[in-house]
């Protein structure tokens, strides 16, 4: 498997990563080598096997719909980069 | 008196022989003394730990002290700690003061352990030599040209240090165990869900499990018993009471079978591994444990469906880190895309990115069942494995690592023999089971350890096979030079 730096150039978009042009071709031979140790799971036939979902087999846990928490958000808002008036400030997003 | 274990130390409270206050002051000492030339701790929270260590010296005196109360530890830098810095390693948390305590935190808290500080870590708790930290590298206090392991690697050279009494680790494809067999001490990764991971940075959900690292099994049992206990906040939380591991560390070894993992004492390795491992096997055939070799043919797949399966996790959960309501902004940001990638880029450091990106590509459209469902069929097949081979033993022994510590900066442009780092490690959080790591004998002056994996929930039973090993030799008390 060789990814070419305009795949890494796709796959940083949609991680929302921006790399310079020598990190994309550097990126592209890492990932090639991992993504090459990764295929050696083909050795191995697994049609008939159930994709594991839970290392425990457990089923998700349900709970009343109550509120059980207070309101906090001036402390998590103290480590937010900008905030006004209790809402996160981002650049503009409609013109 | 640091020399002294956490079980050691307890008694000498309870006998009133030594106050927490005067051990919370020598630990901190030591750490003012030691750690500039290890780097195990990022940030030391004195003031904090001596007014705690006087609440539990309070609650000694009055009568309500169990056997943490008093005792001086620190956190991995992946726990919450409130009103303390939480960096995860990272750039991208540099500058986070966690509002609240993870459960595991508070757990230990409530139990009156005094947190002495946190610990370095690889980044995102994302390798395996402590290289890839924001804060720089942990050295190894056994050689400081060598590294202790990863992802807790700052945990593990404190502790083998004698730093501090005892640490938390996080464990998500080896990083308790392998930094405690590179620096000689003892740490357990438990069965998936016996601790909350409520408060944890998240790395790969699925796999992400705390843990105890110490100078001894005993000391573990200790300490596991103060991090375990379901939480609600936990949807993965096991709901199950917490078994008694301090009352089974005595009982006998005579009759338990611990089963060889074949296809890990063959090639790749280390010859001073293998002896130093035998040897300690040699030592439980002599305290009447029945030696037995068992297989597992799949776990050679294990890094490669947990090099699909750990970066698809991380690259979901590290989507959270966007520069917008915690972590690290970049400077004048254009518009929103902008700041997303510029943030992200500038706060993640390579090795996060690797994994992110590999992530991306696997979960991305078209390549889902090559990549993910494939590792996850492949996962069920190793747990399979696990399984047939506890019906011929009760307890399954391997190296925890191929060789011992490797030196600062060997493997550091090479991801995949990095990753090659935890290859016995990995098949054990794949199947979501518990698994310690406890000294055996050195090779070349260098800590090895032996890995020792059980049932689900069977934490007890391992840690009573590691003290029963412990209380007949002394591997586990050796100290690296200059921190006696």
């Amino acid at each position: 498997m060789s990814l070419s730096s305009d795949d890494v150039a796709k796959i940083a978009h949609l991680a929302r990563l921006a790399l310079e042009p020598n990190e994309c071709e550097t990126l592209g031979r890492e990932l090639s080598k991992i993504l090459d140790l990764v295929a050696q799971m083909d050795e191995v036939e697994t049609a008939s096997v159930m994709p594991m979902a839970h290392p425990l087999e457990m089923a998700q846990r349900l709970r009343p719909d109550e509120v059980g928490e207070s309101d906090r958000r001036a402390r998590y808002q103290a480590n937010a980069p900008a905030v006004e008036d209790g809402l996160f400030l981002v650049p503009k997003v409609i013109e | 008196m640091h020399d002294k274990t956490l079980t050691q130390l307890a008694a000498a409270m309870s006998a009133g022989e030594l106050s927490s206050v005067e051990l919370t002051h020598l630990m901190l000492q030591r750490i003012a003394a030691q750690d500039a030339a290890l780097n195990s701790f990022v940030s030391v929270t004195e003031e904090a730990a001596l007014a705690q260590a006087k609440v539990a010296d309070e609650r000694r005196a009055a009568g309500d002290a169990g056997p943490l109360t008093g005792i001086p530890i620190a956190h991995k830098d992946i726990f919450c700690t409130q009103d303390v810095l939480t960096s995860c390693g990272s750039r991208m948390l540099e500058n986070f003061i966690a509002p609240y305590d993870a459960t595991v935190v508070a757990n230990l808290q409530a139990a009156g352990a005094v947190m002495l500080g946190k610990t370095n870590m690889d980044e995102f708790a994302m390798g395996s030599s402590n290289e890839t930290s924001y804060f720089g590298p942990v050295r190894n206090p056994w050689d400081t040209e060598t590294v202790p392991g990863g992802s807790s690697g700052g945990s593990a050279a404190a502790v083998a240090a004698r730093l501090c009494v005892a640490a938390t680790g996080t464990d998500t494809g080896g990083s308790i165990r392998q930094p405690a067999a590179l620096t000689g001490i003892t740490g357990l990764k438990p069965t998936y869900g016996r601790c909350s991971r409520w408060g944890m940075v998240a790395f790969a959900s699925s796999l992400d499990q705390a843990g105890p690292m110490t100078r001894s099994a005993e000391d573990a049992a200790l300490m596991l018993a103060g991090m375990a206990g379901f939480d609600e906040r936990d949807s993965t939380s096991a709901q199950r009471p917490v078994d008694d591991y301090a009352a089974a560390l005595s009982n006998p070894v005579k009759g338990v079978r611990i089963g060889v993992v074949q296809e890990f004492m063959g090639e790749g390795l280390a010859a001073g591994v293998a002896s130093s491992v035998t040897a300690a096997l040699d030592e439980l055939r002599r305290l009447g444990a029945e030696i037995v070799e068992v297989s597992l043919p799949n776990a050679g797949l294990s890094v490669p469906a947990y090099y699909v399966v750990a970066p698809a996790e991380c690259s979901s959960n590290l989507a959270r880190f966007d520069g917008v309501r915690y972590g690290h902004r970049c400077a004048d940001p254009s518009d929103l895309e902008d700041l997303y990638k510029r943030s992200r880029s500038e706060g993640f450091g390579p090795e996060v990115k690797r994994r992110i990106m590999i992530g991306t590509y696997a979960l991305s459209a078209g390549y889902y069942d090559a990549y993910y469902l494939k590792a996850q069929k492949v996962r069920q097949l190793i747990a399979k494995d696990f399984r047939q081979a506890f019906e011929q033993c009760d307890v399954i022994a391997s190296p925890t690592t191929p060789d011992t510590a490797f030196r600062l900066g060997d493997k550091a442009d090479d991801p995949v023999s990095m990753y090659l780092q935890d290859i016995y490690t990995i098949a054990v959080n794949l199947a979501g089971l518990p698994a310690l790591s406890i000294p055996a004998p050195a090779s070349g002056g260098m800590p090895v350890g032996l890995q020792l994996i059980g049932e689900v929930f069977d934490e007890a039973r391992l840690l009573n096979v590691a003290h029963q090993l412990q209380s007949v030799t002394d591997w586990h008390q050796q100290a690296p030079a200059g921190f006696e």
